[in-house]
């Protein structure tokens, strides 16, 4: 799972009502080269919840995030390949995703999340 | 450009997986068919419900490129092996998508609403008693309980909250599941729809529809020149002479929304 996927999801369990971001147990992270497309960057970079992205590349071990960002930044070239390789390149590959609100958490193996809820928690 | 889909050999497989059928061909037969303007639409974001094989998926990325070309995949089933298979389909190609063990989209309906431009569903959509809908292995494949629509009717709301303002769905129907009426539904929720694939086979009767915001459509019409509100209604009248049988059932006016 890459960490655009983690900032696009959130726990989904009944009654919760501040399920983002999902916290990040890290036991396996794999990197893996992606073709630099600035154009996509920029694209996503609104839809981004810019918080929840740096607590999430720190927990996969990646530190090069500035902890704000404003548009302005895209003009960057050295912040465009930072934010490339946090959104694109990290994969979490092993670990879990916790609720924030419940603790609940979600398994993530050979890189699938899965947020399958049991039935008392639909 | 030759535009490459996924190959049979390629496809991984597990007992408690759809194995690609006749629904499976031609969805990916409808998005070849309205390959032209997917290139034209570049969708940033394209997400299948339900991948089972990952055939259909996989054969999406090959046609519009990845990360390189500016489009992303996401994809989701709630058979994890159904998940497993679609990842071992997509390196066998070369190509990623995200992957998610859900229920439809949940978890996803929060933060990833009005970014999807692009959805594909092949849904179950077999009429079966009601209790077979959801249950463990391959049943929960096919099995779409009354009329067919129990997990199509889910799906549909799911879509409209994910598609983005200039998103597409394609969907796979049955006869049985009454695409007309669905088609009504949905334009009441402001889409329009044409049948881009329709295929008969000794058992069943497929179409496969897209759906797209009427928005859209207007905004295509301002671009020739003929802006026209009738244009969505007329249409869907000559969607619906397209769908044999079908009493039409008329919803009054078209709403603004
Ligand atoms: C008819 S198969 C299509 C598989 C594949 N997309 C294809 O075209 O070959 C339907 C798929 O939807 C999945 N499915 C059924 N109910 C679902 C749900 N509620 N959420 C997500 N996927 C579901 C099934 O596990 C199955 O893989």
């Amino acid at each position: 799972m890459r960490l655009l996927t983690h900032n696009m999801l959130s726990s989904n369990i009944k009654g919760v009502t501040n399920g983002f971001p999902l916290l990040i147990e890290a036991e396996k992270v794999l990197e893996k080269p992606v073709d630099f497309n600035p154009d996509f960057l920029r694209n996503m970079f609104p839809k981004i919840d810019w918080k929840a992205l740096v607590g999430a590349a720190k927990a996969v071990g990646y530190g090069e995030l500035p902890d704000a960002a404003d548009s302005a930044m895209l003009d960057s070239d050295d912040f465009l390949r930072h934010l490339h390789h946090a959104l694109l390149q990290l994969h979490l590959e092993e670990g879990a995703l916790v609720c924030p609100e419940t603790g609940r958490r979600f398994p993530v193996n050979k890189g699938i999340p899965n947020m399958l809820l049991h039935e008392d928690e639909v | 450009m030759p535009s490459k889909i996924a190959q049979i050999r390629l496809v991984g497989s597990h007992f408690e997986v759809y194995e690609p059928c006749d629904d499976s061909f031609a969805l990916v037969d409808a998005l070849l068919a309205d390959l032209t303007n997917l290139l034209e639409h570049k969708p940033k974001l394209c997400m299948e419900v339900g991948c089972g094989s990952g055939y259909v998926i996989t054969s999406l990325a090959l046609m519009l490129g990845q990360v390189a070309c500016g489009t992303y995949y996401i994809a989701t089933d709630i058979n994890p092996y159904a998940v497993k298979v679609t990842s071992e389909t997509l390196e066998a190609h070369g190509v990623h998508a995200e992957l998610i063990t859900t229920d439809i989209a949940s978890g996803l309906e929060k933060r990833l609403t009005g970014l999807v431009d692009v959805m594909v569903v092949n849904p179950p959509y077999v009429p079966t008693p009601e209790e077979e809908v959801g249950c463990d292995g391959i049943a929960s494949a096919w099995a779409g309980g009354e009329n067919g629509r129990s997990v199509i009717d889910k799906i549909l709301p799911m879509a409209d909250k994910l598609l983005s303002d200039r998103g597409w769905l394609y969907m796979v129907t049955l006869t049985a599941n009454n695409p007309s009426e669905i088609c009504l539904q949905m334009r009441e929720k402001g889409y329009a729809s044409r049948i881009v694939v329709q295929r008969s086979t000794e058992e069943e009767s497929l179409h496969v529809i897209k759906f797209w915001r009427d928005s859209d459509r207007l905004l295509e019409a301002s671009e020739t020149g003929t802006v026209n509100k009738i244009v969505p209604t007329r249409v869907i009248e000559s969607l619906l002479s397209h769908f044999p049988g079908i009493s039409l059932r008329r919803s009054g006016n078209s709403k603004s929304s």
